[in-house]
């Protein structure tokens, strides 16, 4: 499904000061349904700020968040945010009604069935392997049905093969109508996931548009690769 | 909150070692405690050494004072370990089966009798600090009192012969007269013999002799007070300024389950507190699945309810070996609820502050071992000055409200019950508070 109409999300001058600091500098983000935007940018550029904010799990010091109509936003922050001494079924079924999930069991049997954990319900979080316990981590994000997805650097402790159903389960969410936004360090991912991309350094947002965009920002004829093209393209911006 | 409430109760039940130290800590502790406060001290075993002869005694006016009465009464202090020769009784110090020796020595009669002299006896210790200091007032407290006999008998003894000499009688002294007229009558005889001798410097003499055998009859009337005051000079008679007098082993009762109270409900609230930053559901909780009062308060109420229930079996267990006031039993809860409220503030103010449930807990264990410690330093103990300082800290901090709350539901001592109460709930006003700006931060 292709980004369409109206945005779910949008984003107007976010700013976050840490005391002195300014972690963020006046950041616009919008996402539509099925899109899928990535966050790249160096260590402490504000990515995970970004996201949290977005997701509500922390305040903005100026700058609004608004959804677009009942549109609900899911929240998978970097570290699995779950009670490892509960089991799979458990961690769903308390998040769901704190949620307030029309039907909390019923959530509980559709995410274990969306998210293939459901072999592994009645087993303790802390006896699943990392990939397993990310997939709790996204299937708690999406419990409350939402509009859009916020995950924060969702790969970054998963082997390949692990990533890899990541992404698809990822893309089939984009493709069944869900905004998702994704903050990654690695910009291979970007590059092939992301229909869009925001770069963030310093705080401040440098770029949106698509990967394509971006090489050609960077004044990249492809003989760089995205990568090195990202690389440029913030050492041409002094970052 | 309810939510949240069967969760922690679900993750408390699975860590089992933390549900069995909860479980075998108040048992543990209230056996120790009813066993320790509803039994006697145990005596310290010292080699005792009498070289004294048997039927050894003091002649004192005529009178014999039994070295074995002495003897005995310092026997009943201790625990004897038997030695035949001083080196023994060192061997038995040295090697442990004794804390202390005592060699009493075979002329200690002869000390006594000397009346110049006092007698002497060898004390042997060993050179453990804690031990020694233990056997040391042990022994010291049991010779003082077998002085004290001693003493008395002594007194009485000299009373006696006094009397018999103010009063007449019969010493019952070998070379002594048989029936003595006693100083009170002799100014009456010497008075019918004044009648009948003429003046002159004879008659003079024998009436200064009248005069002073009256005073002396006078003065030594009075001595067997005087011997009384000289052997105790000081009697004790207490007052109690207010409120009721705490015996020492409900004091002791309170003070274990109060410290027991304080150390379950702080780890609790700040384990559980910090486990949500340890396990990053806090960030996901705040962002408006349950707003931060909330979960300061499902923390507070859990560690404090777990941590009432604990304490109350506590006091009920140890109140099977100490006799308490079952009558009371709504003023122990009321205290025993208020005190784990403030020390659950005080542990979600140490929770919030902490990422993660090991480090709050060193920090709750180390900020609450010396401040209850600190409630404990009783007025006198140290300077002045000092003293105001800890009564400030301890203010500040819930553990000695929270001992004088139950010692005044305990035992009825002051401060009042209500007072306790409003301080304690004022305290857990102000840790609740600093617990929330510590919760300002989610990661």
């Amino acid at each position: 499904m292709s980004a369409s109409g109206e945005p779910l999300l949008v984003a107007r001058g976010i700013a976050k000061r840490y005391g002195e600091r300014e972690a963020l500098r006046g950041v616009d983000v919008e996402a539509h349904a099925g899109e899928l935007v990535a966050v790249i940018g160096p260590n402490g550029a504000g990515k995970t700020t970004l996201l949290s904010i977005l997701a509500g799990a922390q305040p903005a010091s100026a700058g609004t968040v608004a959804l677009g109509g009942t549109a609900a936003i899911g929240w998978v922050p970097q570290q699995p945010a779950v009670y490892s001494r509960l089991s799979v079924a458990e961690n769903l079924e308390l998040f769901a009604r704190l949620e307030r999930v029309a039907d909390p069991r019923g959530a509980v049997v559709a995410m274990l069935e969306q998210t293939g954990l459901r072999e592994r319900a009645h087993e303790r979080v802390q006896r699943l392997s990392g990939g397993n316990r990310q997939r709790v981590n996204v299937a708690l994000g999406l419990l409350a049905d939402p509009a859009v997805l916020v995950l924060d650097e969702p790969s970054s402790s998963l082997d390949p093969r692990q990533r890899e159903r990541l992404w698809r389960f990822i893309l089939g969410l984009s493709e069944r109508g869900r905004g998702v936004l994704f903050s990654t360090h690695n910009v291979a991912e970007a590059e092939r996931y992301a229909r869009r991309v925001l770069v963030l350094a310093d705080g401040e947002l440098l770029f949106s548009g698509t990967p394509a965009a971006l090489a050609r920002a960077a004044g990249s004829d492809g003989g760089l690769g995205f990568e090195g093209a990202f690389v440029e393209f913030l050492r041409e911006r002094g970052h | 909150m309810r939510w949240m409430l069967k969760k922690d109760l679900l993750i408390l039940a699975r860590s089992r070692l933390l549900v069995g130290v909860l479980i075998i800590y108040p048992i543990a502790v209230a056996l120790l405690i009813g066993l320790a406060i509803s039994r006697a001290p145990s005596k310290p075993k010292v080699a005792v050494l009498n070289l004294s002869p048997p039927g050894a005694s003091v002649e004192l006016g005529g009178r014999r004072l039994e070295v074995a009465h002495y003897y005995s009464a310092l026997l009943q202090q201790i625990q004897v370990v038997p030695v035949s020769t001083r080196a023994q009784a060192v061997a038995a110090v040295k090697s442990g089966r004794a804390l202390a020796a005592i060699v009493i020595p075979a002329n200690i009669a002869t000390q006594l009798s000397s009346v110049t002299n006092q007698g002497q006896i060898e004390v042997i210790y060993n050179g453990e600090a804690l031990e020694q200091s233990f056997a040391h007032s042990t022994i010291e407290a049991a010779l003082a009192q077998a002085n004290l006999e001693l003493a008395d008998q002594i007194r009485a003894v000299a009373a006696t012969v006094i009397g018999e000499l103010v009063k007449g009688g019969s010493l019952g002294v070998p070379g002594a007269p048989q029936s003595l007229p006693g100083l009170q009558r002799i100014p009456g005889i010497l008075h019918g013999v004044l009648r009948h001798e003429p003046p002159g410097a004879h008659r003079a003499a024998l009436a200064q002799v009248a005069e002073f055998a009256q005073f002396a009859a006078q003065n030594l009337g009075i001595s067997g007070r005087v011997l009384k005051t000289v052997s105790r000079p000081i009697a004790v008679r207490s007052t109690l300024l207010h409120g009721r007098r705490t015996p020492l082993d409900a004091y002791a009762v309170v003070v274990a389950v109060s410290i027991s109270l304080m150390f379950v409900c702080v780890l609790l609230a700040a384990g559980g507190i910090a486990l949500e930053r340890e396990e990053h559901t806090l960030a996901r909780l705040v962002r408006g699945l349950l707003s931060r009062e909330l979960l300061l308060a499902e923390k507070l109420l859990l560690a404090a309810g777990c941590s009432l229930v604990l304490a109350f079996a506590m006091l009920a267990g140890i109140g099977a070996f100490v006799g308490l006031e079952w009558s009371r039993v709504a003023q122990w809860l009321l205290a025993l609820a208020f005190a784990a409220l403030a020390f659950a503030a005080l542990g979600v103010a140490i929770g919030a502050l902490a990422r993660e449930v090991r480090a709050a807990s060193l920090l709750a264990f180390l900020l609450s071992l010396p401040l209850a410690f600190l409630a404990l330093v009783p007025a006198g103990a140290v300077a002045g000055g000092l003293y105001d300082a800890i009564g400030a800290i301890s203010f500040v901090f819930p553990y000695k409200a929270a001992l004088q709350a139950l010692d005044a539901a305990v035992n009825r001592s002051a401060p009042s019950l209500a007072i306790s109460l409003a301080h304690l709930l004022a305290l857990t006003a102000l840790f609740a508070a600093l617990a929330r700006l510590g919760l300002r931060r989610v990661e």
